[in-house]
């Protein structure tokens, strides 16, 4: 009995999902500092045991409508694994941040992490044919 | 009389049921995930003015709709997308 449900725990233990979060910084930030943001989510994530699958930096982007009165900001997109449980604490921390704009975290679906697949495959492709290229 | 009345022609056909069966583009392409991070796709499905595109004008099948709609509202709320615009196309 013991045994089984010890393996049971096991089992939700490995149910891992796979999150994405895109999180909006103010553009006064200073490139030392923007990095300095990034950075404190990146170790929060690593700390608290989730891995980090992939990681993107779109630079300075026009928002469409303006939010808290900035017409720019600092986009970056972080893919991770987790069960979940951090979600929260994540999201607390993005809440209390005044570098920061907007975020938003979402689930992925074996549809979407399928497709993310594929997007960073074709990315890598086009990278490696523009050095063969030069 | 050497013509009867139902003898009567027209210069342009008439149409009739000729128009064109809209479809789902999702299903015909296979495509599975709609990325809220690509506004320039999702551009397709709103009018001028940012509105979501009801199905009967897209086509899209309502599985897809649904998924369309969310990827839209997502796009929003990061300012990828207006909430409200006039002349965006």
């Amino acid at each position: 009995m013991l045994i089984k449900s010890s393996s049971n725990a096991n089992q939700i233990l490995q149910i891992m999902n796979q999150y994405e979060t895109v999180f909006i910084m103010t553009p006064v930030l200073s490139d030392k500092q923007m990095k300095e943001a990034v950075k404190k989510y990146q170790d929060y994530l690593k700390e608290k045991g989730a891995e980090i699958v992939h990681e993107e930096y779109w630079g300075l982007k026009k928002l469409t409508y303006p939010i808290q009165k900035k017409t720019s900001g600092f986009y970056h997109l972080i893919e991770f694994t987790n069960n979940g449980e951090i979600i929260r604490d994540f999201e607390v921390a993005f809440k209390r941040d005044e570098r920061i704009l907007r975020f938003l975290t979402v689930k992925l679906d074996k549809h979407a992490i399928a497709y993310n697949e594929k997007k960073r495959k074709k990315a890598k492709e086009k990278v490696t044919e523009e050095v063969a290229s030069k | 009389m050497a013509q009867t009345n139902s003898e009567i022609k027209y210069l342009t056909p008439i149409a009739v049921d000729t128009k064109k069966k809209k479809y789902c583009r999702f299903k015909k392409s296979g495509i599975k995930y709609i990325d809220y991070k690509d506004p320039n796709f999702l551009l397709k499905f709103v009018n001028e003015q940012g509105k979501i595109l009801p199905r009967r004008i897209t086509g899209t099948s309502i599985k897809y709709q649904k998924k369309v709609s969310q990827a839209i509202k997502r796009a929003r709320h990061l300012a990828l997308m207006p909430y409200v615009a006039d002349l965006l196309k």
